[in-house]
This record gives C-alpha cells, sequence and structure tokens, in this order.
C-alpha cells in the first residue's frame, strides 16, 4: 500500500503543482517553527527604542515596531507558538470529537442523540463568541486557548467521523471482525478507526487553517496570548494602529503571515483529500 | 461468558449426528416507527418466521431463495451474528440462542462457526493484507502470535491455493478469485465445524467459480467441515449441496435431497424458481412462471400462505389456512395443501 | 437523417460493426479495450454478446452509443445504424440518435431512473422530446408502454416513483423508456443482472414478445451463457477486447470451434453436469496496456496453440454465418 500511496501521492503532486506548492510552504513553516528561534537575526523581545518603526530595509527585512523589535526575527518566532496552539487544538478535537463521531455513528441509539445533542448546542453560538466566552471564564491561558478552539471544532470532528463510520457500519468487514472474535470497542478501534483515519487527516489540516486563525484572533482581541509574546494576533493588534500614520509593515507583515500559514493549511487540505479519495485512484 | 479463549471442542463422538438443529427459529425486526409518545406498538417485519432445520456433521445444506426471502437474516441467526425474536438453535451439545451475539464474539464456539462473505472485496477491511486479513481471527479466538501465527497464516493460505508471495497484498491488489480465496482461508483459518458460505462465487466470472467451487469441495473432504451455502444460482447448489432448504418471505417451503428437490419440486414456488433458470440447452415452450411481486414481510395474515396470490395453483383454502411443511417420501419436506398433485 | 444504404436495407441489417477498436488512456497506460471488432445484428434478431469481466463487451455497448468516458475514444472502424455511420457522428446527432432509434437499458436500473419524477411522467418525457407527442398524448402513451411490459394497473403505477417499485418493475420501466420511441435497436447490458431468477425470466420474456413484435433488434449483452442461450439467436463470444466466435445459438452451444468458447462452456454449470466434470480456464486476461499484445489474445492460454499462432488475427467462416477468429479450431 505504502508504495502505490506514496506513487500517487506523487502523481497527485505533479497533476496538481498547487499541492506541492502548499506541501513546500508547510514544510518552511515547520522548519521556522522548529529552528526559527536560534535562526533569527535578532532577539524578539529586545527593544532598540533608537530603531522604533523603521521601515523594511536591508538591515530589518521587515521593518521594527514602536519599541525597535525586529518584525522580522518576532514574526518568525511566533511560528512555534501559533502553529503550536493550532496542532495542539486539532490534536486535541481529533481525539475527542474523532472518538465520539465513531461512537455516535456505531452505537447510533441514545449515545448518537446525546452527543448529537451536545453537537448542535456548540453549533447554536456563534463560534468565536463561544471561544471568547471559554477563555474569559477559563483565564488567559495557551492551554484555555487550545481547550477553546478544539471545542469549537468539536461538531465538525464528530459530524465527519460519524457520516464516515455510518457509512462503514454495515460493511462487510465489520461481520467478518466480529466472526473473528472481536467485541464491538475492538470492531470500533481496530476495524473502522483505521478506515476513517485518511478522511480525518484531511479534516485535521482544513481545520488547521481555522484553528491558527482562532487563536490569532483571540490575542487579537487581548483574550488570547499576552504581550510581549510575539504571536501574530497580537502583533497584528499592535501593529493596526499604525496604519493609519503609514506605519503599515508593523500590522502587514504578522498579518501576510497569518494569512500564508491558513492558505497553506488549506490548499495542503484539499490537496489531501485528492489524495485519499479512492476516486481518484484510478 | 466465558474468559477463555481458544477453540476447545466438544468431542464430536459426544454430541451425535447433528451438528446444528434449529427449532422454530423466528426473527422479526420493528419498522414504521410510530413515536415513543403515541404509545402505539410498531408494525413488525417477520424476516424469519418459524423455521426449524437440521444439519448433519458433513452434510452440505443449500439455502436458496429470493431477495427478501430471509436467507440473509437466517444465516446471520445461525452465524450468531443477531440474536433470534424466539425459537432455539443447538449446536452439537449446546444452545447459543440465548448467548447474546455482541458475547458470543468471545464465545469458545465463535471459532467452531465462521462464515465465507458474499463479497471478498467488500469483506477485508481495505487497510488489511491478505495475511493480516487471515491472521485475525487466529490472533482473536485462539490467542496464537509470533511464529505460530505466521505459520498458521501460511498454512491456511497454502490449503486454499494462495500463493504465499500474495500474502503481503491489500485486497485491492488481488483478483476477484485470490480475494475469495483469502475470504476462505480466513474462515478455515480456526478449523470450524461450520461454515456458512453466503453466496460466495456470486461476484465471480465462470471460470474463477468452478476453481473456488472446486476447492469448497476439496476443503470439505480434507478437513470435514460441514457447509450451509447459500446462493440464488440454482445450478450451482445443486453441483455443491446434498440438501437444499427452499425459503420463501421468511418461511421455509420446501427441504429435500438437492437433485430430487430440483428435478420434481413439490412446491409450486420451487417449481417456479426451477423453471425459471436459464439451462444451456434453450428455453422450455412450457415454462411455469411466476408473475407478480412476493407479499409484504410486514405483519403478515399468519393464517394465509405467504405465497398465496402469486401461486398458480393456490385455492381460497390457501388465504385461510397456512400450510405446515409436511414430510414426504425420500426425506423430503413441503409446505403447500397441493403438494399431493405436484406433476411427477 | 440519410435513408439506409440499399447494401443495409436489402440484408435487413440494423447494425453493421466493421474493424471497430476503442482505446483508454489511462495514466498506467493505453488500454487497447477493442480491438477490430466486427458484427451486425438484423431485424428482429437478438444477437448475444458472452463473455467475462474485461471482455469489453459493455465497452463495445458504450462506445456504439457515443458513451464513452472522457479517457475513450474510437480509434478506427465503422459502426452503422441503419446506414447512419455513429462514429462520426456529432455529439449532437448521436444524442438524437440515443433514445429515439437506438436505445439501451442497464443493469441496475433504479440507478437509472430519476427517482424524483414519476415514472409515467418518465417514459411521457421520452415521447414528447423524441416522438413529438403533446403532454395528454404522452401522459395516455406512457400508460400503454406500462400495459406493454406487463405491468399490472398501469394507471395508477404510472404516477409511481422509482422506489416504490420493486427492481423487476424498474427494469420493466426502463423498457417502457427505451422501447417508446419503437427504437431500430436495443442494447440490453447486463439487464437482469441482481434480479431474482424469477422476475430475470419475466423481463426476458417481455423483451423478447417486444422485439418480436416490433422487429427491433436486441443486442443482449451478458456474461451468463446459460441466459444468452435461451435468449438469442445469435451468440458472439468476447475475450479481451476480441470477438473470436460468431455463430448461430444452438450452433454455437453444440458445435463451439474456438477454444475458449469451448473453455467457456466446460466452465458453466449446467443443470445436468457434476462439478468434477467442470474446468475452469487457466490462466488470466492479458493486461491490454502491452504494446506486445500477441495477435491472438488467447494465445497464451490456449492448448490448440501452433506456431501459425502468431500470425495477425483473421476471421474464417467455416459454415455459413459462424465465423471464428483462430487458426486451429477445433
Amino acid at each position: 500500500m505504502s508504495d502505490t500511496a506514496l506513487g500517487h501521492a506523487r502523481h497527485v503532486v505533479t497533476e496538481n503543482p498547487v499541492t506541492g506548492f502548499a506541501l513546500a510552504l508547510f514544510i518552511l513553516f515547520v522548519l521556522a517553527a522548529i529552528f526559527g528561534p536560534s535562526l533569527v537575526p535578532y532577539d524578539p523581545l529586545a527593544s532598540d527604542t533608537a530603531n522604533a518603526l523603521q521601515a523594511p530595509s536591508g538591515q530589518h527585512w521587515f521593518g521594527t515596531d514602536q519599541i525597535g523589535r525586529d518584525i522580522f526575527s518576532r514574526v518568525v518566532v511566533a511560528t512555534r507558538l501559533d502553529l503550536g496552539i493550532a496542532a495542539a487544538s486539532v490534536a486535541l478535537v481529533f481525539a475527542f470529537g474523532g472518538f465520539a463521531g465513531l461512537v455516535s455513528g456505531f452505537f447510533g441509539g441514545w449515545v448518537d442523540q446525546v452527543i448529537g445533542r451536545v453537537s448542535d448546542t456548540i453549533m447554536a453560538f456563534p463560534l468565536f463568541v463561544l471561544a471568547m466566552a471559554i477563555v474569559a471564564a477559563l483565564g488567559n491561558t495557551v492551554p484555555n486557548i487550545v481547550l477553546a478552539t478544539g471545542i469549537i471544532n468539536f461538531p465538525l470532528y464528530v459530524r465527519v467521523a460519524r457520516a464516515e463510520t455510518v457509512q462503514r457500519r454495515e460493511a462487510g468487514f465489520v461481520d467478518a471482525a466480529r466472526i473473528a472474535g472481536h467485541r464491538d470497542m475492538g470492531v470500533l478501534l481496530g476495524q473502522v478507526a483505521p478506515n476513517i483515519m485518511p478522511i480525518m487527516v484531511v479534516q485535521m489540516s482544513l481545520t488547521m487553517g481555522y484553528a491558527i486563525l482562532n487563536a490569532a484572533g483571540l490575542s487579537f482581541i487581548g483574550l488570547g496570548v499576552r504581550a510581549p509574546t510575539p504571536e501574530w494576533g497580537i502583533m497584528v493588534a499592535e501593529g493596526a494602529s499604525f496604519i493609519v500614520s503609514g506605519e503599515w509593515w508593523v500590522a502587514l507583515f504578522p498579518g501576510a503571515m497569518l494569512m500564508t500559514a491558513v492558505f497553506c493549511f488549506n490548499l495542503l487540505g484539499d490537496g489531501l483529500r485528492d489524495i485519499v479519495d479512492p476516486r481518484r485512484r484510478t | 461468558m466465558s474468559g477463555q479463549i481458544g477453540n476447545q471442542p466438544t468431542p464430536p463422538e459426544a454430541e451425535g449426528p447433528l451438528l446444528l438443529d434449529i427449532a422454530e427459529v423466528s426473527k422479526r425486526f420493528p419498522v414504521g416507527k410510530t413515536g415513543w409518545l403515541s404509545g402505539k406498538s410498531h408494525s413488525l417485519v417477520h424476516a424469519v418466521d418459524d423455521v426449524s432445520l437440521t444439519l448433519a456433521r458433513g452434510e452440505t445444506l443449500g439455502l436458496v431463495g429470493e431477495s427478501g426471502c430471509g436467507k440473509s437474516t437466517l444465516v446471520r441467526l445461525l452465524a450468531r451474528l443477531t440474536d433470534p425474536t424466539s425459537g432455539s438453535i443447538r449446536f452439537g451439545t449446546r444452545e447459543l440462542s440465548a448467548i447474546p451475539a455482541k458475547d458470543f464474539a468471545r464465545d469458545p464456539d465463535r471459532a467452531r462457526i465462521q462464515i465465507v462473505f458474499q463479497d471478498a472485496g467488500e469483506s477485508i477491511n481495505p487497510r488489511f493484507t491478505a495475511a493480516d486479513a487471515i491472521a485475525d481471527p487466529l490472533r482473536q479466538l485462539q490467542g496464537l502470535t509470533g511464529d505460530t501465527l505466521r505459520q498458521k497464516v501460511e498454512e491456511a493460505a497454502t490449503l486454499c491455493g494462495l500463493p504465499l508471495e500474495l500474502l503481503a497484498r491489500f485486497p485491492h491488489q488481488l483478483s476477484g478469485g485470490q480475494r475469495a480465496r483469502v475470504g476462505i482461508a480466513r474462515a478455515i483459518g480456526p478449523r470450524p465445524d461450520l461454515l456458512v458460505l453466503d453466496e460466495p462465487t456470486a461476484a465471480l466470472d465462470v471460470s474463477v467459480q468452478v476453481t473456488i467451487l472446486q476447492l469448497l469441495v476439496s476443503l470439505r473432504e480434507s478437513l470435514g467441515i460441514s457447509y450451509v451455502f447459500v446462493s440464488h444460482d440454482l445450478n450451482v447448489v445443486r453441483l455443491l449441496c446434498d440438501r437444499v432448504v427452499v425459503m420463501y418471505l421468511g418461511r421455509i417451503v420446501e427441504v429435500g435431497p438437492a437433485r430430487a428437490v430440483f428435478d420434481a419440486p413439490l412446491h409450486p414456488y420451487t417449481r417456479g424458481l426451477v423453471a425459471a433458470v436459464p439451462r444451456l440447452d434453450g428455453v422450455r415452450a412450457d415454462a411455469l412462471r411466476l408473475v407478480g411481486d412476493p407479499k409484504s414481510p410486514i405483519d403478515p395474515d399468519p393464517n394465509a400462505c405467504r405465497f398465496h396470490g402469486r401461486c398458480p395453483i393456490g385455492t381460497d383454502r390457501c388465504g385461510v389456512e397456512m400450510p405446515e411443511l409436511r414430510r414426504f417420501a425420500g426425506g423430503r419436506q413441503a409446505a403447500c395443501h397441493y403438494a399431493e398433485e405436484a406433476p411427477a | 437523417m440519410s435513408a439506409a444504404t440499399p447494401a443495409a436495407a436489402a440484408s435487413q441489417s440494423v447494425l453493421d460493426v466493421t474493424d471497430f477498436s476503442v482505446e483508454f488512456r489511462t495514466r498506467a497506460g493505453i488500454v487497447r479495450a477493442l480491438d477490430r471488432v466486427a458484427f451486425s445484428v438484423g431485424r428482429g434478431e437478438t444477437m448475444a454478446l458472452v463473455g467475462e469481466s474485461g471482455s469489453g463487451k459493455s465497452v463495445t455497448a458504450y462506445a456504439l452509443l457515443g458513451l464513452l468516458d472522457a479517457a475513450g475514444r474510437i480509434t478506427g472502424g465503422s459502426a452503422r445504424l441503419e446506414g447512419t455511420e455513429l462514429t462520426s457522428a456529432s455529439p449532437a446527432a448521436l444524442s438524437a440518435i440515443r433514445g429515439k432509434r437506438a436505445a439501451m437499458i442497464f443493469q441496475n436500473p433504479r440507478a437509472a431512473l430519476n427517482p424524483i419524477r414519476n415514472v409515467g411522467k418518465q417514459i411521457g418525457d421520452v415521447l414528447r422530446r423524441h416522438a413529438g407527442l403533446g403532454a395528454r398524448a404522452a401522459a395516455a402513451e406512457a400508460i400503454e408502454m406500462l400495459r406493454a411490459v406487463g405491468i399490472p394497473d398501469p394507471a395508477r403505477r404510472a404516477g409511481a416513483y422509482p422506489f416504490e417499485l420493486s427492481g423487476g418493475m424498474c427494469q420493466r420501466v426502463m423498457i417502457a423508456i427505451a422501447v417508446a420511441t419503437r427504437p431500430a435497436l436495443l442494447i440490453a447490458d447486463e439487464p437482469t443482472t441482481g434480479l431474482d431468477v424469477t422476475t430475470q425470466a419475466v423481463v426476458m420474456d417481455i423483451m423478447g414478445r417486444l422485439a418480436a413484435e416490433t422487429g427491433m433488434a436486441t443486442i443482449l449483452i451478458t456474461h451468463d451463457l446459460a441466459l444468452a442461450a435461451e435468449r438469442s439467436g445469435r451468440i458472439a463470444v468476447m475475450h479481451a477486447g476480441h470477438i473470436v466466435e460468431d455463430a448461430p445459438t444452438k450452433t454455437l452451444l453444440l458445435y463451439p470451434r474456438h477454444p475458449y468458447t469451448r473453455r467457456l462452456l466446460a466452465a458453466t454449470p449446467t443443470a445436468a453436469g457434476n462439478l468434477a466434470d467442470l474446468r475452469s480456464i487457466p490462466g488470466n486476461l492479458p493486461d491490454l496496456r502491452r504494446d506486445d499484445l500477441p495477435p491472438c489474445r488467447f494465445a497464451a492460454r490456449c492448448d490448440r496453440r501452433l506456431p501459425a499462432c502468431e500470425a495477425p488475427m483473421q476471421w474464417r467462416e467455416l459454415e455459413p454465418h459462424h465465423r471464428v477468429a483462430c487458426w486451429n479450431p477445433a
């Protein structure tokens, strides 16, 4: 399988260069998250008031902010935190939402009813407002941002996992597994779950974008990561007031970074969907 | 439920000649839910209704009938994948009907009843290799691991004529015939006493079908397994089965030695079924045609023959008196008031 | 449309296919799905196209009616329907031919019907589009068509939706739609696969009766040799994109000449034989993507192979109406 999947992946990438581009961007982001802090030219926290609000130049590629910190360094260093929050929240919701969807689709009945109503309740709120409320209630910490971002994505994961499970609940291999001596949980985790995994991975990539945006949004309105920590949302918020006075670079570069990251994960999700979609594997 | 894993069969001599003895088994499903507030009772689909049959050791029993006749439900009942609404399922010396299907997965008798599914492609987990698929019941039911497991997997594959180099492949990398062999190897791995074959060759081309049927015959001889063979292809049933059970709308309408039933059917439904099977020697001018569709299986009239209305020889009596399954010479049974009038 | 050519009219032939070849372009190479397929079907005749999966029997039907998907294309040959060349016809012309002069029915009739229109309207649609009937006349004719395909209480059933009808009923509705415009040719692609045998018998009876009444030519595509034996006047056997043998049904069954036909017959469970008497066919279909496909695509599986089999495939007419593509027929 791995060789044919790899071959198929190579085909999708060559047939659809956008996916290849997204993959390259993704690798770049991951490298920035891992090695960024040790590679950047300036300390992202070091202020240099003498050089405040410098326009982009050879010295400061993305310019400097109101207290003279190097925006390029801050933008790169922020990658780890922003992607980290998003990845953690996606992992969290993948585990809980995915499992809830599996159970819901497989057993049906009251379990399905309860999980369905919980999802509906979450969906009834404007999701960003719900995330705000959660962080405001639980406290302004990184774990709470992760939790809030995870909760608002919960219904999405439940729905996808449930729909995929329902399709396979009656599959021949489920009966075959029972005949082979698996009980319900064994069938669910050992047989059904691996089959819905590819589609869940696609889902993860697609929601990574939302998660990044959500985490940055919370920080933007002051309910997330606090200054002076480098984080794209705060940087945009801080830079917003300088746009009117002509210092556009303070908000533009973190904003562009945010946009690129979301864009990258959405494109990657579309590409992954093509790779796992068996209808395209002919 | 026993906590034991593994197959500890009762010695056959202690169990008598009958492997399976099903008595008055029924399965009804509620449909058309009226809502829990209204408190009205559900309508019931009578999927399997009052079915009794036996299977001797080493025997191959054919199960035929059209879609919706209840043969799939009966298969799931006797493979203990679903629970009967009423009736008894005796397997060897044990009564299995009282064991809930969800607990039967870990029952010591689980290994003794296995199924070969209709569509081998669909019944093998697409993320399992052939070896994984064959190993799964051996690992689960007999607790095998490591080299013993590998050896048993290869043994089962070899018995089923599956080249060992194909064991590393995924289902979509195998041909239809190879997948069918994987499905059979998986089922015989735990050395069952009863193998339920649910249309095992329905998706195969005739040239492949032949090899699979011949494989099943040789496995029956070498391993001494009893088969319940479900098929809509009467020609295949005739070739493989000792006895045949004909079902119509959840009930057994005829039972008997396969050749006798197909050569001189007693029940008018069986006659229509046999007449409808295409033959290489061309269509017969006098062929009996069953027109119309079966009646609804939802809340059927308990006093009317299920075939009444579609039956070419039915009378008013058939609408008010359900025919019982009656015994006839030559080990045959038929559920028709007018079975004696069958043309010889 | 042009009038029938004199030759076609003289032979009463509805469809003449010669040297008909189809290829599919795939990632893994070019699949030579059909190679110089040739046959003709006459008025009122039912010809069965028989073969195992992958033999190209369905591709033949789809290609003839211009229903190939984007990867497939006709690479050569000719197919004339009552004198009209189909291979060079424009998509618009083919679309006009389909449903009017040539119709097709499929396996899984319920999927082929529109789920949200009642069956009477669906039959009426065809009549209004291709026969120019008004709404009222079409509705009345639709009921007549339902009666013609043996649906009881046709006036009431005309208001039924596909999900309310059994599979056999749906296939009868498909047949009603197909024959509503009195086509010259009906292609039935595995029309009874998935139906119960009793229903199959009834559906095949209806198709046979309609063909006899209207003089419609029928191509019955099936994997079931016994069904072909009962229901066709002539059988063409396909293997790996070739027609290997073409003969009147009785002749083909009693005196099969091509080694593949003989093998296929020996593998078919008949009502009389023993399992031990059945023989499988050794080997597999050749990979149709190979560039070096042998002239005879059965050669690698054949026990009657000669050095002559390396020569280009050629039709041999052994007796009148009995053709074999084999250098060493039995």
